[in-house]
């Protein structure tokens, strides 16, 4: 386990929970030892110092303190209980998934609990929602925070039921002994614990649990689907203006920003609703009238001065690979020269990823109130405090006076403009004296987002003559993520950055070859500096497609070198039983039947084949299968079925996990055969699903979800962690269908042409 | 003075405060307040803020609200009563067949893109009660889901038909 998961900062922190870094779950040193049975339910004597009762909960500048149970947990009067939860729902139904944790470890049922909205003011920082971190790292804290409610709200209910803890039973939040009960709500119900949070406190085992495990349906789908759900670009606030920004059409060399050289506001004279608002090199436009608003940005003339040169989309490769980076060896064992040299087969492959873009569905919206010494800021960031620590540094103001809260807008993926727009607003807010509400237009989400960074990526891989892998190489070049947001770039002057540290930015452990067993293996990255290119940033499973596309590409070629069949190659060459689970699962779900890869080719113009791949984002362990369609005088690509099997531990709400799965599937698909951010010479060009199209219902592939549950051990991310198998079945499908390699996504028609040697 | 622009949106008469090439998507959010149709892109590429206007599925994003005067608008909110009206059921149900279906079948991710989904499938089953699946595909292919549930929308709106033709789910 830790050999795969040694990668991740986030999970080596949670490594230190389990025992020993064993296979066992992290949560076994807390599992309840002593355990009684009292009836129908297993209570467990636990020692807690005297509670004391009283005052009420108060809102104050977060974050609340996390070593406090009351932090996590209020009970209600009415028997009821609210779950404070640091987690962002994104559509991705981990709302519901914690929920179904504190249900459990409460004994009591989904319809007596709620979570309340995400606020700086009310809950807990359990980091940003990032990483497929809601279940993993946050079902523990959530799951130890309740179960120390429980165990408190245990010795009350032995008081006043004047029986031991040991025989009381808990059903729907009412604790019984001897014919006696008390509910929880009568208990301690608007009261606060005033108890530490010690995370000591015993969980229940597996085997205790009712909700857990199972597919409840998402609890904010029915608001959802009747229009009463609130997403952020519903919110509506007395006296607020709207405001639109106004940019380039598209980003230019992320280092440079963008310079005004004049603003002309007699170019908005006919629209009196508008006017126009300026700090440095950031402009804006509100009115009372959200029309007026849009019209004006639209059509207010502004010169900007000539941006730096990009290489534009044609030479960005070739760019990238011969500039100076910052290279450093990611892990090296063996001697893989050696190893190389005395080989029987050798695959090289040669891969080039592009920039891809977040493009949520609706562009991101903020409303900002800010005051001399006051802001409150809502909109749809996956990090309610990290939010607000960037609105400090754009605002001027102490974090306490802040106040972040969270709503959900349209499918994020990663760190798309939420925070460029909270700054904007924010900015328009401060400059108007009144409250504003700020959307980005299409081509401001499309045209200045955080780009998920276009990647070259050289492998090689060598085999025995016995099939078995004995060297691998990986070398990548790409940059890394934007530290700093184009508003505060454009109103502040503030310097461009990179985000600091993380092994994410750069080439993976895990999906370089880290699932297979290769004696001699060499992991090298050559950074280069986001300043120079375009602003970047993480898309839902960083780079991992572009890895895995090369990598799993170069394993697959050996399969065919050796004339073994891709799905028994894999088995030879995997030894841990996880991976194994998924490659074999996904192979079962497609009925794979053994075969060498391109063994069927056809004269035919539209030629069928399959491929397999296995790969993962920090944690989890994912595979797929895919069987695609190619035409051969159009150059188009459909995928007409694809796989998915996923381990993820302990699937809290499989049918959550099932639909993430698909959704993966279908998006690892789009970005395979369509998504590709371009650039000409000075700015990106692709502003709208027109110049960025994405996969439609007539090219959508019917998609089955596989999930591995594992009950017994800890969750695990289930958010992205199926791509990188995904993208590379589809490359090797195509291989299969062909007998040629892609070596460029998406694979678009011109460029299968050009692969086929028929352009 | 100007003349007053009505305009009739799910069975309510509304006086527009806005100027007549406004697009109709901001007077049915920052006037009627409503909250189906959504904006998505603008450009009338995505099916965000999709509306029906006399049954017929319309991007309220570019149609100037002063085109549908005279017309018959329903959105989101409105769909039931819309679907009550056309089987003549003597009482609205909570929710289109549609809509229950996309519950059903637990379709939706983010479900901002649902608004469009829903109003352009009930379009569908309006004019087409059973359409094949490669009917579906055309029918919904100029709505975009980023979340990628496509294979449970036409799951949803398979189930949908067969729920209006009176038989199971």
């Amino acid at each position: 386990m830790n050999r795969i998961f040694s990668n991740s900062p986030a999970e080596q922190s949670l490594a230190h929970l389990s025992n020993g870094g064993s296979a066992a779950p992290a949560l076994r040193g807390l599992l309840r030892r002593d355990l009684l049975r009292a009836g129908g339910a297993l209570i467990v004597g636990f020692r807690l110092r005297d509670i004391a009762l009283g005052q009420e909960r108060v809102e104050k500048p977060g974050p609340p303190d996390a070593k406090q149970v009351d932090t996590w947990l209020a009970i209600h009067p009415d028997n009821t209980a609210t779950v404070y939860i640091g987690f962002a729902e994104l559509g991705q139904g981990s709302s519901t998934g914690l929920l179904q944790i504190a249900a459990d470890e409460l004994d009591m049922e989904m319809g007596q609990i709620k979570s309340v909205r995400l606020d700086t003011n009310v809950t807990p920082n359990q980091g940003g929602t990032y990483s497929s971190a809601s279940i993993a790292r946050g079902g523990p804290q959530v799951r130890t925070a309740v179960a120390e409610a429980r165990a408190a709200l245990l010795q009350l209910a032995s008081k006043r039921l004047d029986a031991p803890v040991e025989r009381l039973t808990v059903s729907k939040g009412i604790v019984t002994s001897n014919g006696k009960s008390v509910s929880y709500g009568q208990l301690i119900g608007g009261k606060l614990f005033k108890l530490a949070f010690t995370g000591n406190a015993p969980v229940k085992t597996p085997t205790e649990y009712k909700v857990v495990g199972t597919p409840v349906p998402r609890r904010e789908m029915p608001e959802k689907v009747s229009g009463k759900y609130v997403y952020m670009q519903h919110v509506r606030v007395a006296g607020m203006l709207h405001g639109r920004v106004v940019r380039p059409r598209g980003q230019r060399m992320y280092g440079a920003g963008a310079k005004v050289l004049a603003v002309d506001e007699s170019s908005i004279r006919g629209i009196p609703g508008a006017r126009v608002l300026r700090k440095a090199d950031f402009i804006g436009v509100i009115a009372e009238n959200e029309w007026d608003a849009v019209r004006g940005a639209q059509q207010l003339k502004v010169t900007w001065e000539t941006p730096p040169a990009l290489p534009g989309s044609e030479k960005l490769h070739e760019h990238m690979r011969s500039a100076k980076s910052d290279d450093n060896i990611v892990r090296e064992r063996g001697d893989v020269d050696a190893a190389f040299s005395k080989a029987t087969h050798v695959a090289t492959q040669s891969c080039l990823g592009p920039y891809q873009a977040h493009a949520p569905f609706s562009p991101n919206c903020a409303i900002a109130d800010v005051k001399a010494d006051t802001a409150l800021v809502m909109c749809s960031t996956q990090d309610v405090y990290g939010t607000r620590n960037t609105l400090s540094r754009v605002l001027g103001l102490p974090l306490e006076k802040i106040r972040v809260q969270y709503y959900e807008g349209s499918g994020t993926y990663g760190h798309s403009c939420y925070d460029d727009v909270a700054q904007a607003a924010a900015l328009l807010s401060q400059l108007a004296g009144k409250p504003v509400r700020l959307q980005f237009m299409r081509w401001d989400e499309h045209g200045w987002d955080n780009y998920g960074p276009a990647h070259v990526g050289e492998v090689r891989a060598a085999a025995d003559a016995n099939g078995k892998l004995v060297a691998y190489e990986y070398r990548g070049w790409q940059h890394g993520w934007s530290n700093v947001e184009t508003s505060e770039q454009l109103a502040l002057g503030r310097a461009t950055a990179e985000w600091p540290g993380g092994a994410v930015q750069g080439v993976s452990a895990l999906n370089c070859g880290g699932m297979y067993e290769i004696a001699n293996l060499k992991l090298v990255n050559h950074k280069l500096p986001v300043t120079s290119y375009l602003k970047g940033g993480w898309l839902r499973s960083p780079l991992d497609l572009s890895f895995s596309f090369a990598s799993e590409q170069a394993i697959d070629q050996l399969a065919f070198l050796l004339g073994m069949d891709s799905h028994e190659f894999r088995q030879r060459n995997i030894k841990d039983e996880r991976w194994l689970g998924v490659l074999d699962a996904a192979a079962k779900a497609a009925n794979w039947k053994p075969r060498k890869a391109a063994a069927n080719l056809s004269g035919a113009k539209v030629v069928t084949g399959r491929g397999i791949g296995v790969g993962t984002h920090l944690t989890s362990y994912g595979a797929a299968v895919a069987e695609i369609e190619v035409n051969k005088e159009t150059g188009r690509v459909v995928a007409k079925h694809l796989y998915g099997a996923m381990d993820c531990g302990q699937a809290v709400n499989p049918g959550n996990v099932e639909a993430q799965i698909g959704g993966q599937l279908v998006q690892t698909a789009s970005r395979m055969f369509k998504e590709e951010v371009t650039i000409n010479t000075t700015n990106v060009t692709s502003l709208d699903w027109s110049t960025y199209p994405i996969l439609r219902f007539e090219e959508c592939p019917e998609v089955t979800a596989v999930v591995v549950q594992h009950l017994d051990q800890r969750s695990t991310g289930a958010g992205e962690e199926v791509m990188a198998a995904c993208a590379a079945a589809i490359a090797n499908a195509f291989f299969d269908a062909t007998g040629v390699r892609m070596r460029q996504f998406p694979f678009t028609p011109a460029r299968v042409l050009a692969a086929l040697g028929r352009a | 003075m100007a003349r007053e622009l009505k305009i009739r949106v799910n069975e309510r008469v509304w006086t527009v405060a806005s100027a007549p090439d406004t697009p109709l998507l901001y007077v049915l959010a920052n006037e009627l307040m409503l909250q189906g149709p959504r904006f998505g892109c603008g450009l009338a590429q995505c099916g965000s803020c999709s509306v029906l206007v006399d049954g017929v599925e319309r991007r309220s994003c570019v149609t100037p609200v002063s085109a549908v005067e005279g017309k018959a608008v329903t959105t989101l909110e409105g769909l039931p009563a819309w679907y009550a009206a056309q089987k003549k059921l003597s009482k609205t149900p909570d929710l289109h067949p549609v809509q229950q279906a996309i519950l059903d079948e637990q379709a939706m991710q983010c479900g901002y893109c649902y608004n469009g989904m829903i109003i352009k499938a009930s379009e569908l089953l309006s004019k087409t009660p059973q359409p094949d699946e490669a009917r579906i595909r055309s029918h919904m292919n100029g709505h975009l889901c980023r979340c990628g549930t496509y294979p449970r929308i036409i799951r949803a709106i398979q189930r949908a038909s067969r729920v209006m033709a009176g038989g199971a789910a």
